[in-house]
């Protein structure tokens, strides 16, 4: 009996890890084939069957396909659209999730409970007459509707995600300042915010993602090249350099890299952040 | 006393000043734009001429005489149920697996999770790479096993199940949430179940899977509203075909309005998806208290 339960025990591993092993290997296998393009000349890329080591290994690819097209111009305007938004999100997701979860005023719950139905609120069904409305103010073609709406709460998702977090934190800390005669921003600034780091770091992440990743809203409110973004440049290349596949995948990977870069270094606030999404609340 | 009441009357003036910023969000970026799509698509405004209210003329020629409309319906549903069902499946299979106390956890938990991040766009362009028929990755794994190749995304017929096992790459977030989800099921269950002289299917069947079910709630919610927005693959990788079979609603409402310019009508799509995603929602809603198990529930 004891014998057959360990033996069981270990076939269990054994399948487990096969299994996962199989599995991150045929999840890497895309990752491997982009980045073994990139590098690749284009006549070895359709030698068949498929090579896996590129030779000679050609890195110009990244330079040629980088001054191919003006990817500097795209980084630095998907770099300024970040800036704008990421510090609209970032200060106001923090103080309205801070009145939503510490602060009493009248009708708080209710009208927490009203935003958050937004969160399944397809963006379909706003889109057209946001833009409409970004036409009136002739806002069309600048980074404005890309930047502007971050400040108001940055989106109720961020917002959740916060007051979840700040209602983890005893309240006795917000008492103790107040009999101190601080003040709400006082207490928010030098109590919660400090305390609620991991938080706060996946909701930059998140909207670093998000907005680094966004293509539909390049694509409305942006028609200037000048103004692209990395998004929308990369589609462009993709439409002028139709088959050529290495330089194709060199600059998919100078896109992807980033985001890769920033949840490394995220990771562990980052995991915990989305686990938290997923509680009930 | 009296100290304690102007704090708490200066307590809400903060509240609601703090509040502000997501309520007038909300007001201007959510609740008036819904309000003008109900508006606009009872009009056939097309951004050059003043609109003009058509009653329910956008609604009748979606249904009766727009094709498209229907095809990109079905492409839609079909996209839907067979990635959320997929995803859900393999997210809570790979979540079960890492749950084993595994060692390098962390590693498995990277590669699996990194393609959910991967930007549509540069996935999108890999995947095009991937499902090329002549030189592409899939059809020379399917030729090492001696299948026969495939088209892939060039296929009426393979379109859309090509999309949906390219979505199973992107279950990382809802792993990572069944993940967490596994790691707060009580131990003190599993043992109780293990006295009783349960085995592995006792556990999964009666612990696991009852106490997991909140947890596959809320990604099977998310799932589908979020599945039914796909837009950047029909947009980048089949612009809505072959023979319109991966329209997708989304990127057709997107032609509608800033291909063809008619505002109207893509608000009345906008409409139409409004509800299709709510009757979706509200039918899971509805049939939760048959399934999901809340623990506050049992208590009571």
């Amino acid at each position: 009996m004891a014998l057959s339960k360990s033996l069981s025990i270990k076939i269990g591993k054994t399948i487990t890890y096969t299994i996962l092993i199989l599995g991150s290997l045929i999840f890497m296998l895309p990752f491997i084939w982009l980045l073994r393009s990139s590098f690749m000349e284009l006549g070895q890329i359709f030698i068949l069957p498929p090579e896996w080591i590129p030779k000679p290994f050609r890195w110009q690819n990244y330079p040629e396909a980088l001054t191919s097209a003006p990817f500097l111009t795209y980084f630095l305007n998907t770099l300024k659209i970040l800036i704008f938004n990421e510090s609209g999100v970032i200060l106001t997701s923090i103080i309205c999730a801070y009145s939503f979860a510490r602060l009493r005023w009248p009708g708080r719950d209710l009208i927490f409970a009203i935003l958050l139905t937004s969160l399944m609120l397809p963006y379909a069904v706003t889109l057209i007459p946001t833009f409409i409305l970004w036409k009136m103010l002739g806002a069309l073609n600048t980074f404005i509707p890309l930047t502007v709406p971050a400040w108001f709460g940055g989106g109720m998702f961020y917002i959740f995600l916060l007051r979840q977090f700040f209602l983890t934190i005893p309240y006795e800390l917000d008492e103790a300042a107040y009999m101190d005669g601080a003040s709400p921003l006082k207490v928010l600034w030098s109590i919660v915010v400090p305390l609620s780091k991991p938080a706060v770091i996946t909701v930059a992440i998140f909207n670093f993602i998000g907005v680094w990743n966004d293509l539909l809203g390049p694509i409305i409110y942006l028609s200037d090249p000048d103004k692209y973004t990395l998004a929308i440049g990369l589609s462009v290349f993709r439409s002028m350099y139709t088959a050529q596949w290495h330089y194709l995948m060199a600059a998919s990977v100078v896109v992807l890299a980033p985001v890769i870069l920033i949840f490394f270094i995220g990771q562990r606030y980052f995991i915990q952040g989305i686990a938290l999404t997923g509680l009930k609340g | 006393m009296y100290k304690k009441s102007s704090l708490y009357s200066s307590e809400a003036k903060w509240g609601i000043i703090l509040a502000l910023p997501a309520i007038l969000g909300f007001l201007i970026w959510t609740l008036g734009p819904m309000i003008a799509s109900f508006i606009l698509g009872f009009t056939d405004w097309n951004v050059v001429s003043s609109p003009h209210f058509v009653g329910i003329g956008n609604f009748k020629k979606m249904f009766v005489e727009d094709f498209i409309f229907k095809k990109s319906i079905y492409a839609t549903v079909y996209y839907s149920v067979g990635s959320v069902i997929a995803s859900i499946i393999f997210a809570f299979l790979i979540a079960l697996l890492l749950n084993q106390k595994v060692k390098g956890l962390p590693v498995f938990r990277t590669i699996f999770y990194l393609p959910s991040i991967t930007p549509a766009i540069a996935s999108a362009m890999l995947w095009i790479w991937l499902f090329n028929p002549d030189f592409g990755l899939l059809n020379h794994i399917l030729q090492r096993f001696g299948l026969p190749r495939l088209l892939w995304i060039y296929d009426e017929k393979q379109v859309i199940p090509s999309l949906i096992f390219m979505s199973i790459w992107g279950m990382g977030g809802m792993m990572v949430i069944f993940l967490a989800g596994l790691q707060g099921v009580p131990q003190e269950l599993y043992e109780a179940v293990e006295i009783d002289g349960g085995n592995w299917w006792h556990r999964f069947r009666y612990v696991t899977i009852p106490m997991m079910t909140p947890t596959i709630f809320f990604n099977l919610v998310m799932a589908i509203i979020g599945s039914f927005q796909v837009f950047t693959s029909a947009y980048i990788m089949t612009s809505g075909g072959p023979n319109y079979a991966s329209m997708f609603y989304v990127y057709y409402i997107y032609l509608s309005a800033f291909r063809y310019g008619q505002m109207g009508y893509a608000c009345a799509l906008a409409i139409i998806l409004f509800l299709i995603i709510l009757s979706f929602t509200l039918v899971v809603f509805k049939s939760s208290p048959y399934w999901v198990y809340y623990e506050s529930a049992r208590r009571r």
